[in-house]
Protein backbone atom coordinates (compact mmCIF):
# COMPACT_ATOMS: atom_id res chain seq x y z
CA UNK A 1 0.00 0.00 0.00
CA UNK A 2 1.09 3.21 -1.11
CA UNK A 3 1.89 5.86 1.85
CA UNK A 4 -0.99 7.89 0.98
CA UNK A 5 -3.01 4.82 0.89
CA UNK A 6 -2.06 4.04 4.19
CA UNK A 7 -2.96 7.89 5.06
CA UNK A 8 -6.72 6.85 3.87
CA UNK A 9 -7.15 4.70 7.07
CA UNK A 10 -6.18 7.58 9.36
CA UNK A 11 -9.11 9.73 11.24
CA UNK A 12 -9.85 12.79 9.46
CA UNK A 13 -7.87 14.89 12.12
CA UNK A 14 -4.44 12.83 12.06
CA UNK A 15 -4.79 13.38 8.35
CA UNK A 16 -5.49 16.70 8.61
CA UNK A 17 -2.23 16.75 11.10
CA UNK A 18 -0.14 15.40 7.84
CA UNK A 19 -1.02 18.29 5.71
CA UNK A 20 -0.06 20.55 8.09
CA UNK A 21 2.89 18.97 8.61
CA UNK A 22 3.37 18.77 4.70
CA UNK A 23 4.00 14.83 5.34
CA UNK A 24 1.26 14.63 2.87
CA UNK A 25 -0.16 16.28 0.17
CA UNK A 26 -4.27 16.96 -0.57
CA UNK A 27 -3.32 16.14 -4.21
CA UNK A 28 -2.20 12.58 -2.92
CA UNK A 29 -4.51 11.94 -0.52
CA UNK A 30 -7.60 13.09 -2.68
CA UNK A 31 -5.92 11.02 -5.58
CA UNK A 32 -5.78 7.75 -2.96
CA UNK A 33 -9.66 8.53 -2.26
CA UNK A 34 -10.57 8.98 -5.88
CA UNK A 35 -8.35 5.51 -6.35
CA UNK A 36 -10.19 3.28 -3.23
CA UNK A 37 -13.77 4.47 -4.41
CA UNK A 38 -12.87 3.11 -7.87
CA UNK A 39 -11.82 0.10 -6.28
CA UNK A 40 -14.23 -0.82 -4.08
CA UNK A 41 -17.61 1.83 -4.83
CA UNK A 42 -18.82 -0.79 -7.79
CA UNK A 43 -19.05 -3.33 -5.43
CA UNK A 44 -20.37 -0.86 -2.59
CA UNK A 45 -22.31 1.35 -4.81
CA UNK A 46 -21.99 3.98 -1.73
CA UNK A 47 -21.55 7.28 -4.78
CA UNK A 48 -24.02 8.44 -7.00
CA UNK A 49 -21.73 10.99 -8.62
CA UNK A 50 -17.73 11.49 -8.29
CA UNK A 51 -15.76 14.87 -8.72
CA UNK A 52 -13.09 13.89 -9.58
CA UNK A 53 -11.63 17.26 -11.31
CA UNK A 54 -13.24 19.41 -9.43
CA UNK A 55 -11.98 17.64 -6.22
CA UNK A 56 -8.27 17.75 -7.86
CA UNK A 57 -8.41 21.28 -8.72
CA UNK A 58 -9.71 21.50 -5.45
CA UNK A 59 -6.69 19.76 -3.87
CA UNK A 60 -4.02 22.05 -5.64
CA UNK A 61 -5.41 24.82 -4.33
CA UNK A 62 -5.21 23.37 -1.28
CA UNK A 63 -1.81 22.49 -1.11
CA UNK A 64 -0.94 25.70 -2.47
CA UNK A 65 -2.38 27.33 0.31
CA UNK A 66 -0.81 24.70 2.70
CA UNK A 67 2.87 25.98 0.97
CA UNK A 68 2.07 29.25 1.70
CA UNK A 69 1.41 28.88 4.99
CA UNK A 70 -2.11 29.84 4.50
CA UNK A 71 -4.36 26.64 5.41
CA UNK A 72 -7.75 27.67 6.57
CA UNK A 73 -8.64 24.95 9.11
CA UNK A 74 -7.86 21.65 10.47
CA UNK A 75 -10.10 20.27 7.57
CA UNK A 76 -8.21 22.07 4.52
CA UNK A 77 -7.32 19.80 1.67
CA UNK A 78 -8.49 16.66 3.64
CA UNK A 79 -11.24 14.47 1.58
CA UNK A 80 -14.84 14.43 2.53
CA UNK A 81 -18.43 13.57 0.63
CA UNK A 82 -21.77 14.76 1.09
CA UNK A 83 -25.49 13.02 0.79
CA UNK A 84 -26.99 14.03 -2.40
CA UNK A 85 -29.28 15.95 -1.33
CA UNK A 86 -27.34 18.72 -0.27
CA UNK A 87 -27.33 21.12 -3.02
CA UNK A 88 -24.14 21.36 -4.50
CA UNK A 89 -23.82 24.43 -7.22
CA UNK A 90 -22.73 23.15 -10.92
CA UNK A 91 -22.93 19.31 -9.58
CA UNK A 92 -25.97 17.23 -10.17
CA UNK A 93 -27.68 17.03 -6.94
CA UNK A 94 -30.69 14.31 -6.92
CA UNK A 95 -32.38 13.13 -3.92
CA UNK A 96 -31.77 10.08 -5.12
CA UNK A 97 -34.60 10.59 -7.18
CA UNK A 98 -35.56 10.61 -10.99
CA UNK A 99 -37.81 13.26 -10.47
CA UNK A 100 -34.48 15.75 -10.23
CA UNK A 101 -32.39 13.66 -12.75
CA UNK A 102 -30.02 15.85 -14.54
CA UNK A 103 -30.45 19.06 -12.07
CA UNK A 104 -28.23 21.27 -11.69
CA UNK A 105 -28.51 23.50 -8.87
CA UNK A 106 -27.81 26.95 -9.48
CA UNK A 107 -26.09 27.56 -5.89
CA UNK A 108 -24.82 25.99 -2.81
CA UNK A 109 -26.52 24.29 0.33
CA UNK A 110 -24.78 26.50 3.68
CA UNK A 111 -23.33 22.87 4.93
CA UNK A 112 -21.42 22.68 1.69
CA UNK A 113 -20.26 26.18 1.60
CA UNK A 114 -19.25 25.62 4.89
CA UNK A 115 -17.21 22.90 4.17
CA UNK A 116 -15.51 24.53 1.38
CA UNK A 117 -14.65 27.87 3.03
CA UNK A 118 -12.77 25.54 5.70
CA UNK A 119 -10.81 24.19 2.30
CA UNK A 120 -12.77 20.48 2.48
CA UNK A 121 -12.65 18.43 -0.74
CA UNK A 122 -15.47 17.21 -1.49
CA UNK A 123 -15.13 14.08 -3.58
CA UNK A 124 -18.82 12.87 -4.67
CA UNK A 125 -22.66 12.92 -3.69
CA UNK A 126 -23.44 9.98 -1.48
CA UNK A 127 -25.93 7.37 -2.28
CA UNK A 128 -29.57 7.73 -0.08
CA UNK A 129 -33.18 6.62 -0.31
CA UNK A 130 -34.77 8.82 -2.41
CA UNK A 131 -35.59 12.01 -0.41
CA UNK A 132 -33.94 10.42 2.34
CA UNK A 133 -37.26 8.35 2.79
CA UNK A 134 -36.45 4.90 3.90
CA UNK A 135 -33.94 2.94 6.83
CA UNK A 136 -31.76 0.84 4.30
CA UNK A 137 -30.52 2.93 0.93
CA UNK A 138 -32.90 0.45 -0.99
CA UNK A 139 -35.50 3.64 -1.70
CA UNK A 140 -32.33 4.87 -4.09
CA UNK A 141 -34.16 5.03 -7.62
CA UNK A 142 -29.88 4.84 -9.15
CA UNK A 143 -29.02 1.54 -7.37
CA UNK A 144 -28.45 0.23 -3.81
CA UNK A 145 -25.72 0.63 -1.49
CA UNK A 146 -24.11 -2.32 0.43
CA UNK A 147 -22.98 -2.59 3.73
CA UNK A 148 -18.87 -2.88 3.72
CA UNK A 149 -19.35 -5.06 6.79
CA UNK A 150 -21.21 -7.80 4.64
CA UNK A 151 -22.17 -6.58 1.17
CA UNK A 152 -25.04 -9.11 1.17
CA UNK A 153 -26.42 -6.30 3.49
CA UNK A 154 -28.03 -2.85 4.04
CA UNK A 155 -25.80 0.14 5.60
CA UNK A 156 -28.96 1.29 6.81
CA UNK A 157 -30.82 4.72 5.48
CA UNK A 158 -31.32 7.25 4.76
CA UNK A 159 -27.65 8.14 4.57
CA UNK A 160 -26.41 5.11 3.59
CA UNK A 161 -23.94 6.14 1.22
CA UNK A 162 -22.62 8.63 3.82
CA UNK A 163 -21.85 5.68 6.38
CA UNK A 164 -20.60 3.20 3.99
CA UNK A 165 -18.67 5.75 2.04
CA UNK A 166 -16.58 6.45 5.61
CA UNK A 167 -16.60 2.87 7.13
CA UNK A 168 -14.96 1.87 4.00
CA UNK A 169 -11.95 4.80 4.04
CA UNK A 170 -13.13 6.04 0.81
CA UNK A 171 -13.66 9.28 2.37
CA UNK A 172 -12.59 11.21 5.84
CA UNK A 173 -15.99 11.86 6.98
CA UNK A 174 -19.62 12.86 5.43
CA UNK A 175 -22.29 15.03 5.73
CA UNK A 176 -25.81 13.15 6.04
CA UNK A 177 -29.15 13.90 7.04
CA UNK A 178 -31.67 12.67 9.89
CA UNK A 179 -35.24 13.09 9.53
CA UNK A 180 -35.82 10.15 11.97
CA UNK A 181 -32.58 8.52 12.34
CA UNK A 182 -30.93 8.72 8.95
CA UNK A 183 -27.92 9.95 10.03
CA UNK A 184 -27.39 7.16 13.55
CA UNK A 185 -29.13 4.34 12.04
CA UNK A 186 -25.96 3.93 9.10
CA UNK A 187 -23.87 5.14 11.65
CA UNK A 188 -24.79 2.08 13.60
CA UNK A 189 -25.21 -0.38 10.88
CA UNK A 190 -22.34 0.39 9.61
CA UNK A 191 -19.67 1.13 12.92
CA UNK A 192 -19.42 4.88 12.68
CA UNK A 193 -19.72 7.74 14.39
CA UNK A 194 -23.22 9.78 13.25
CA UNK A 195 -24.42 13.09 15.02
CA UNK A 196 -27.92 14.25 14.26
CA UNK A 197 -27.76 17.99 16.14
CA UNK A 198 -30.11 19.70 17.55
CA UNK A 199 -32.95 21.11 15.48
CA UNK A 200 -31.71 24.27 14.20
CA UNK A 201 -28.19 24.10 15.00
CA UNK A 202 -27.09 23.34 11.20
CA UNK A 203 -28.45 25.05 8.67
CA UNK A 204 -31.06 23.60 5.98
CA UNK A 205 -30.07 26.60 3.19
CA UNK A 206 -30.03 24.42 0.10
CA UNK A 207 -30.87 21.21 1.47
CA UNK A 208 -33.73 19.53 -0.46
CA UNK A 209 -36.52 19.30 2.08
CA UNK A 210 -38.34 16.32 3.28
CA UNK A 211 -39.96 17.08 6.45
CA UNK A 212 -39.11 20.51 7.76
CA UNK A 213 -40.05 20.44 11.20
CA UNK A 214 -37.80 17.07 11.41
CA UNK A 215 -34.78 17.49 9.04
CA UNK A 216 -31.37 18.29 10.01
CA UNK A 217 -27.99 17.87 8.61
CA UNK A 218 -25.16 16.10 10.88
CA UNK A 219 -21.63 14.69 10.46
CA UNK A 220 -20.14 10.99 10.12
CA UNK A 221 -16.69 9.82 10.78
CA UNK A 222 -14.70 7.60 11.80
CA UNK A 223 -14.11 9.17 15.26
CA UNK A 224 -15.50 11.46 17.75
CA UNK A 225 -13.14 14.10 17.33
CA UNK A 226 -13.41 14.12 13.67
CA UNK A 227 -17.43 14.07 14.27
CA UNK A 228 -17.07 17.19 16.27
CA UNK A 229 -14.60 18.69 13.92
CA UNK A 230 -17.15 18.90 11.38
CA UNK A 231 -20.33 19.63 13.43
CA UNK A 232 -18.06 22.51 14.55
CA UNK A 233 -17.54 23.52 10.85
CA UNK A 234 -21.18 23.43 9.38
CA UNK A 235 -23.20 24.56 13.23
CA UNK A 236 -24.29 27.87 13.47
CA UNK A 237 -26.84 30.69 12.12
CA UNK A 238 -27.46 31.17 8.51
CA UNK A 239 -30.34 34.44 7.92
CA UNK A 240 -31.51 32.46 5.19
CA UNK A 241 -32.76 29.57 7.05
CA UNK A 242 -35.63 30.84 9.49
CA UNK A 243 -35.35 27.71 11.83
CA UNK A 244 -31.52 27.78 12.08
CA UNK A 245 -30.58 29.06 15.87
CA UNK A 246 -28.76 32.20 16.65
CA UNK A 247 -27.28 30.49 19.64
CA UNK A 248 -23.68 30.98 19.72
CA UNK A 249 -21.99 27.77 18.78
CA UNK A 250 -20.10 25.49 21.43
CA UNK A 251 -16.52 24.86 21.13
CA UNK A 252 -17.41 21.09 20.53
CA UNK A 253 -13.27 20.41 20.98
CA UNK A 254 -12.39 22.05 24.11
CA UNK A 255 -14.11 19.46 26.53
CA UNK A 256 -13.78 16.35 24.33
CA UNK A 257 -11.74 14.87 27.12
CA UNK A 258 -13.49 16.04 30.07
CA UNK A 259 -14.66 11.65 30.65
CA UNK A 260 -17.39 10.35 31.72
CA UNK A 261 -16.87 10.93 35.62
CA UNK A 262 -19.79 12.12 37.51
CA UNK A 263 -21.82 12.07 34.17
CA UNK A 264 -25.70 11.02 34.90
CA UNK A 265 -26.66 8.79 32.26
CA UNK A 266 -30.29 8.34 32.06
CA UNK A 267 -31.33 4.69 30.91
CA UNK A 268 -35.07 4.28 29.73
CA UNK A 269 -37.34 1.21 30.43
CA UNK A 270 -38.82 1.86 27.83
CA UNK A 271 -36.21 1.29 25.16
CA UNK A 272 -33.87 -1.26 27.02
CA UNK A 273 -36.62 -3.69 28.07
CA UNK A 274 -38.37 -3.26 23.99
CA UNK A 275 -39.23 -6.82 22.88
CA UNK A 276 -38.17 -6.38 19.74
CA UNK A 277 -34.82 -5.45 21.23
CA UNK A 278 -32.16 -8.18 19.57
CA UNK A 279 -30.14 -9.87 22.48
CA UNK A 280 -26.72 -9.08 20.28
CA UNK A 281 -27.72 -5.77 20.17
CA UNK A 282 -29.00 -5.65 24.30
CA UNK A 283 -25.35 -7.40 25.30
CA UNK A 284 -23.16 -4.32 23.41
CA UNK A 285 -25.35 -1.64 24.39
CA UNK A 286 -25.11 -3.50 28.26
CA UNK A 287 -21.28 -3.81 28.19
CA UNK A 288 -21.26 -0.17 27.07
CA UNK A 289 -22.73 1.02 29.77
CA UNK A 290 -21.11 -0.71 32.10
CA UNK A 291 -17.41 0.26 31.04
CA UNK A 292 -19.36 3.62 31.64
CA UNK A 293 -19.80 2.89 35.55
CA UNK A 294 -16.31 1.46 35.53
CA UNK A 295 -16.05 5.06 34.50
CA UNK A 296 -17.25 6.90 37.03
CA UNK A 297 -21.01 7.91 34.98
CA UNK A 298 -23.99 6.83 37.05
CA UNK A 299 -26.70 5.23 35.41
CA UNK A 300 -29.93 6.62 36.59
CA UNK A 301 -33.37 4.79 35.43
CA UNK A 302 -35.70 6.77 33.77
CA UNK A 303 -39.23 6.58 32.09
CA UNK A 304 -39.92 7.72 28.13
CA UNK A 305 -43.63 6.64 28.60
CA UNK A 306 -44.83 8.15 25.49
CA UNK A 307 -41.56 7.14 22.99
CA UNK A 308 -44.31 3.82 22.35
CA UNK A 309 -45.99 6.38 20.30
CA UNK A 310 -43.38 8.01 18.70
CA UNK A 311 -43.41 5.79 14.78
CA UNK A 312 -46.94 6.45 14.56
CA UNK A 313 -46.63 10.16 15.19
CA UNK A 314 -44.15 10.41 13.03
CA UNK A 315 -45.27 8.59 10.38
CA UNK A 316 -48.37 10.98 10.36
CA UNK A 317 -46.35 14.18 10.85
CA UNK A 318 -42.90 13.63 7.66
CA UNK A 319 -45.45 12.24 5.43
CA UNK A 320 -47.95 15.48 5.65
CA UNK A 321 -45.09 17.16 5.14
CA UNK A 322 -43.46 15.41 2.49
CA UNK A 323 -46.83 15.59 0.44
CA UNK A 324 -46.59 19.25 1.00
CA UNK A 325 -42.75 19.83 0.37
CA UNK A 326 -42.97 17.45 -3.14
CA UNK A 327 -45.55 19.32 -4.30
CA UNK A 328 -43.06 21.12 -6.13
CA UNK A 329 -41.93 18.42 -8.49
CA UNK A 330 -44.43 19.27 -11.49
CA UNK A 331 -42.11 19.07 -14.49
CA UNK A 332 -42.59 22.93 -14.96
CA UNK A 333 -39.34 24.38 -13.10
CA UNK A 334 -36.66 21.49 -13.41
CA UNK A 335 -36.33 17.87 -13.40
CA UNK A 336 -37.97 16.03 -16.71
CA UNK A 337 -41.49 16.84 -17.99
CA UNK A 338 -43.27 14.08 -19.46
CA UNK A 339 -44.02 14.25 -22.53
CA UNK A 340 -46.84 13.83 -24.40
CA UNK A 341 -49.34 15.21 -21.67
CA UNK A 342 -52.12 17.15 -22.97
CA UNK A 343 -52.87 20.16 -20.39
CA UNK A 344 -51.42 21.43 -17.23
CA UNK A 345 -52.88 18.94 -15.22
CA UNK A 346 -51.73 15.88 -17.35
CA UNK A 347 -47.68 17.24 -17.09
CA UNK A 348 -48.57 17.54 -13.56
CA UNK A 349 -49.61 13.82 -13.30
CA UNK A 350 -47.81 12.19 -15.66
CA UNK A 351 -44.35 13.59 -14.72
CA UNK A 352 -44.85 12.35 -11.24
CA UNK A 353 -46.19 9.60 -11.41
CA UNK A 354 -42.76 8.87 -13.60
CA UNK A 355 -40.38 10.52 -11.15
CA UNK A 356 -41.49 9.35 -8.05
CA UNK A 357 -40.65 6.30 -6.85
CA UNK A 358 -42.78 3.95 -4.58
CA UNK A 359 -41.58 5.22 -1.44
CA UNK A 360 -42.28 9.05 -1.63
CA UNK A 361 -45.78 8.21 -3.92
CA UNK A 362 -46.91 6.48 -0.61
CA UNK A 363 -45.96 8.98 1.81
CA UNK A 364 -47.51 11.70 -0.28
CA UNK A 365 -50.44 9.95 -0.54
CA UNK A 366 -50.58 9.09 3.40
CA UNK A 367 -49.51 12.82 4.13
CA UNK A 368 -52.23 13.62 1.71
CA UNK A 369 -54.95 11.91 3.29
CA UNK A 370 -53.87 12.82 7.38
CA UNK A 371 -54.16 16.28 5.82
CA UNK A 372 -57.34 16.21 4.09
CA UNK A 373 -60.76 17.87 5.08
CA UNK A 374 -62.26 15.97 7.67
CA UNK A 375 -58.42 13.88 8.64
CA UNK A 376 -56.50 17.19 9.78
CA UNK A 377 -57.56 16.96 13.60
CA UNK A 378 -57.52 13.50 14.09
CA UNK A 379 -54.49 12.90 12.33
CA UNK A 380 -51.87 15.53 12.48
CA UNK A 381 -53.08 17.67 14.73
CA UNK A 382 -53.21 14.76 17.33
CA UNK A 383 -49.72 13.64 16.15
CA UNK A 384 -48.34 17.15 16.75
CA UNK A 385 -49.89 17.20 20.46
CA UNK A 386 -48.48 13.90 21.03
CA UNK A 387 -45.23 15.19 19.81
CA UNK A 388 -45.51 17.71 23.14
CA UNK A 389 -45.69 14.47 24.83
CA UNK A 390 -42.79 12.97 23.53
CA UNK A 391 -41.01 16.16 24.35
CA UNK A 392 -42.03 16.38 27.81
CA UNK A 393 -40.84 12.43 28.60
CA UNK A 394 -37.42 13.94 27.51
CA UNK A 395 -37.62 17.16 29.89
CA UNK A 396 -38.72 15.33 32.79
CA UNK A 397 -35.37 12.52 32.00
CA UNK A 398 -33.28 15.18 32.09
CA UNK A 399 -34.21 16.33 35.34
CA UNK A 400 -32.23 13.51 36.90
CA UNK A 401 -29.72 13.20 33.99
CA UNK A 402 -27.51 14.74 31.78
CA UNK A 403 -27.95 12.16 28.72
CA UNK A 404 -30.10 9.35 27.63
CA UNK A 405 -28.96 6.31 26.55
CA UNK A 406 -29.73 3.04 24.58
CA UNK A 407 -29.62 1.36 21.26
CA UNK A 408 -29.49 3.08 18.27
CA UNK A 409 -31.87 0.09 16.38
CA UNK A 410 -33.46 -2.84 17.50
CA UNK A 411 -31.00 -4.67 15.77
CA UNK A 412 -28.07 -4.87 13.23
CA UNK A 413 -27.82 -4.07 9.89
CA UNK A 414 -30.51 -6.29 8.10
CA UNK A 415 -30.04 -7.89 4.63
CA UNK A 416 -30.78 -6.67 1.62
CA UNK A 417 -34.59 -7.18 0.34
CA UNK A 418 -35.30 -8.54 3.74
CA UNK A 419 -37.93 -5.82 4.33
CA UNK A 420 -39.05 -4.01 0.89
CA UNK A 421 -42.36 -5.72 0.77
CA UNK A 422 -43.22 -4.53 3.76
CA UNK A 423 -43.14 -0.67 4.55
CA UNK A 424 -44.39 -0.89 8.40
CA UNK A 425 -41.53 -3.24 9.68
CA UNK A 426 -39.02 -1.05 7.66
CA UNK A 427 -40.04 1.34 9.71
CA UNK A 428 -39.53 0.17 13.02
CA UNK A 429 -36.03 0.14 12.33
CA UNK A 430 -36.35 3.58 13.53
CA UNK A 431 -38.30 3.17 16.46
CA UNK A 432 -35.38 4.44 19.25
CA UNK A 433 -34.20 6.99 16.93
CA UNK A 434 -37.55 8.56 15.68
CA UNK A 435 -38.59 10.29 19.07
CA UNK A 436 -35.22 12.92 19.15
CA UNK A 437 -36.68 14.39 16.16
CA UNK A 438 -39.73 14.50 17.37
CA UNK A 439 -38.39 16.71 20.55
CA UNK A 440 -35.85 17.86 18.45
CA UNK A 441 -33.16 16.88 20.35
CA UNK A 442 -29.67 16.32 19.37
CA UNK A 443 -28.93 12.61 18.91
CA UNK A 444 -25.31 10.22 18.40
CA UNK A 445 -24.64 7.04 17.68
CA UNK A 446 -21.01 5.27 18.36
CA UNK A 447 -19.88 1.99 18.00
CA UNK A 448 -20.53 -0.10 20.90
CA UNK A 449 -19.36 -3.00 20.20
CA UNK A 450 -20.06 -6.20 18.03
CA UNK A 451 -22.99 -8.28 18.20
CA UNK A 452 -21.67 -11.65 18.61
CA UNK A 453 -23.51 -14.08 16.14
CA UNK A 454 -22.49 -12.14 13.36
CA UNK A 455 -19.56 -9.25 14.32
CA UNK A 456 -21.59 -6.66 12.97
CA UNK A 457 -21.34 -3.12 14.33
CA UNK A 458 -23.62 -2.08 16.74
CA UNK A 459 -23.98 1.65 17.78
CA UNK A 460 -24.76 2.85 20.94
CA UNK A 461 -27.67 6.01 20.92
CA UNK A 462 -27.12 9.24 23.25
CA UNK A 463 -29.54 11.88 22.85
CA UNK A 464 -28.95 15.18 24.95
CA UNK A 465 -30.42 18.27 26.28
CA UNK A 466 -31.35 20.93 23.69
CA UNK A 467 -27.99 22.45 22.18
CA UNK A 468 -26.05 20.07 24.41
CA UNK A 469 -24.25 18.27 21.76
CA UNK A 470 -20.92 18.98 23.57
CA UNK A 471 -21.86 16.60 26.74
CA UNK A 472 -23.07 14.05 23.98
CA UNK A 473 -19.53 13.87 22.79
CA UNK A 474 -17.68 14.25 25.49
CA UNK A 475 -19.19 11.64 26.60
CA UNK A 476 -19.00 9.22 23.69
CA UNK A 477 -15.35 10.19 23.29
CA UNK A 478 -15.03 9.07 27.12
CA UNK A 479 -16.73 5.32 25.46
CA UNK A 480 -14.14 5.69 22.84
CA UNK A 481 -11.01 6.13 24.79
CA UNK A 482 -11.80 3.73 27.16
CA UNK A 483 -12.62 0.73 24.13
CA UNK A 484 -9.86 1.97 21.54
CA UNK A 485 -10.92 2.98 18.01
CA UNK A 486 -13.62 0.74 15.99
CA UNK A 487 -11.71 -1.31 13.63
CA UNK A 488 -12.34 -0.90 10.10
CA UNK A 489 -14.46 -3.36 8.24
CA UNK A 490 -12.83 -6.86 6.73
CA UNK A 491 -11.74 -6.45 3.06
CA UNK A 492 -14.42 -6.76 0.69
CA UNK A 493 -15.21 -10.20 -1.39
CA UNK A 494 -13.80 -9.68 -4.46
CA UNK A 495 -15.67 -9.56 -7.55
CA UNK A 496 -19.00 -7.75 -8.83
CA UNK A 497 -21.57 -7.18 -6.65
CA UNK A 498 -22.43 -9.84 -4.33
CA UNK B 1 -59.11 1.46 9.41
CA UNK B 2 -59.29 -0.29 5.77
CA UNK B 3 -59.10 2.49 2.49
CA UNK B 4 -61.11 1.81 -0.37
CA UNK B 5 -59.59 1.90 -3.81
CA UNK B 6 -62.26 5.04 -4.39
CA UNK B 7 -60.73 6.80 -1.13
CA UNK B 8 -57.13 5.82 -3.04
CA UNK B 9 -57.99 7.55 -6.14
CA UNK B 10 -59.37 10.63 -4.56
CA UNK B 11 -56.22 10.57 -2.25
CA UNK B 12 -54.29 10.60 -5.49
CA UNK B 13 -55.99 13.07 -7.23
CA UNK B 14 -55.83 15.42 -4.82
CA UNK B 15 -51.90 14.85 -4.29
CA UNK B 16 -51.66 15.26 -8.34
CA UNK B 17 -50.18 11.43 -8.91
CA UNK B 18 -51.86 8.96 -11.62
CA UNK B 19 -51.12 5.73 -10.00
CA UNK B 20 -51.99 2.52 -11.86
CA UNK B 21 -54.20 -0.01 -11.46
CA UNK B 22 -51.64 -2.41 -9.75
CA UNK B 23 -49.93 0.55 -7.37
CA UNK B 24 -53.76 1.30 -6.13
CA UNK B 25 -54.08 -2.21 -5.23
CA UNK B 26 -50.62 -2.13 -3.41
CA UNK B 27 -51.37 1.45 -1.74
CA UNK B 28 -54.54 0.61 -0.55
CA UNK B 29 -53.09 -2.82 1.19
CA UNK B 30 -49.76 -0.58 2.49
CA UNK B 31 -51.87 2.36 3.45
CA UNK B 32 -54.94 0.24 5.51
CA UNK B 33 -51.77 -1.27 7.66
CA UNK B 34 -50.30 1.84 8.04
CA UNK B 35 -53.33 3.56 9.26
CA UNK B 36 -53.95 0.67 11.29
CA UNK B 37 -50.89 1.17 13.05
CA UNK B 38 -51.08 4.89 14.20
CA UNK B 39 -54.58 4.52 15.27
CA UNK B 40 -52.78 3.88 18.30
CA UNK B 41 -52.79 7.76 18.81
CA UNK B 42 -56.43 7.31 19.89
CA UNK B 43 -55.45 5.65 23.06
CA UNK B 44 -53.81 9.09 24.31
CA UNK B 45 -55.80 11.52 26.01
CA UNK B 46 -53.85 14.60 24.78
CA UNK B 47 -56.97 17.54 26.02
CA UNK B 48 -55.19 20.01 26.96
CA UNK B 49 -52.29 19.56 25.53
CA UNK B 50 -50.94 22.16 22.90
CA UNK B 51 -49.79 20.75 19.99
CA UNK B 52 -45.91 21.15 18.66
CA UNK B 53 -46.16 23.72 15.66
CA UNK B 54 -42.38 24.75 16.48
CA UNK B 55 -39.62 22.15 16.88
CA UNK B 56 -37.85 25.60 18.91
CA UNK B 57 -40.89 27.11 20.89
CA UNK B 58 -38.65 26.14 24.60
CA UNK B 59 -35.66 27.46 23.14
CA UNK B 60 -37.30 31.02 22.41
CA UNK B 61 -37.51 29.47 18.52
CA UNK B 62 -41.11 31.36 18.05
CA UNK B 63 -39.93 34.92 18.31
CA UNK B 64 -40.33 36.44 14.43
CA UNK B 65 -37.59 36.16 12.25
CA UNK B 66 -38.01 39.50 10.37
CA UNK B 67 -35.79 40.71 7.95
CA UNK B 68 -35.32 44.30 6.79
CA UNK B 69 -37.14 44.75 3.57
CA UNK B 70 -34.79 45.83 0.93
CA UNK B 71 -33.37 44.97 -2.65
CA UNK B 72 -30.78 42.21 -2.86
CA UNK B 73 -29.38 39.94 -5.87
CA UNK B 74 -30.74 36.65 -6.43
CA UNK B 75 -30.64 34.70 -8.90
CA UNK B 76 -30.42 35.71 -12.68
CA UNK B 77 -32.91 34.67 -15.50
CA UNK B 78 -30.54 32.32 -17.14
CA UNK B 79 -29.61 30.36 -13.62
CA UNK B 80 -33.23 30.64 -12.58
CA UNK B 81 -34.19 28.92 -15.88
CA UNK B 82 -31.15 26.48 -16.43
CA UNK B 83 -32.72 23.74 -15.32
CA UNK B 84 -36.13 24.20 -16.70
CA UNK B 85 -37.80 21.42 -18.87
CA UNK B 86 -39.35 23.98 -21.15
CA UNK B 87 -38.66 27.95 -21.59
CA UNK B 88 -39.75 30.44 -23.47
CA UNK B 89 -37.18 33.52 -23.40
CA UNK B 90 -37.07 34.81 -19.98
CA UNK B 91 -40.69 32.63 -19.08
CA UNK B 92 -41.16 28.59 -18.11
CA UNK B 93 -42.85 27.20 -20.57
CA UNK B 94 -45.88 25.02 -19.50
CA UNK B 95 -48.69 23.85 -22.14
CA UNK B 96 -51.70 25.73 -22.75
CA UNK B 97 -54.02 26.54 -19.95
CA UNK B 98 -57.00 28.10 -21.54
CA UNK B 99 -58.40 26.69 -25.16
Amino acid sequence: MTAAGALLDLPLAEAGARLAGREATSRSLVESALGRVAELDGRLGAFLAVTGERALAAADAADARAARGERRSRLDGVPVAVKDILLTRGVPTTAGSRILEGFVPPYSATVVERLEAAGAVIVGKLNLDEFAMGSSNENSAYKPCRNPWDPSRTPGGSSGGSAASVAARMVFGSLGTDTGGSIRLPASFCGVVGVKPTYGRVPRWGVVAFASSLDQVGPLARTVEDAALLLGTIAGHDPRDMTSSRRPVDDYLSGLEGGARGLRIGLPREWLESEGLEPGTAGAVRQALATYEELGAKLVPVSLPHSRYGIAAYYLIAPAEASSNLARYDGIRFGPRSGGAKGLREVYELSRERGFGAEPKRRIMLGTYALSAGYYDAYYLRAQKVRTLVRRDFDEAFRSCDVVAGPVAPGVAFRLGERTQDPLAMYLADVFTITANLAALPGLSVPCGRDAATGLPVGLQLVGRPFDEATLLRAARALERERGPFPAPPPLPAGGPA
Amino acid sequence: MALSVEEVRRIAALARLRLSPEEEETFRGQLSAILEHVAVLSELDVSGVEPMTHALAAEGGLAPVLRPDEVRPGLSHEEALANAPARDGTAFQVPRIIE
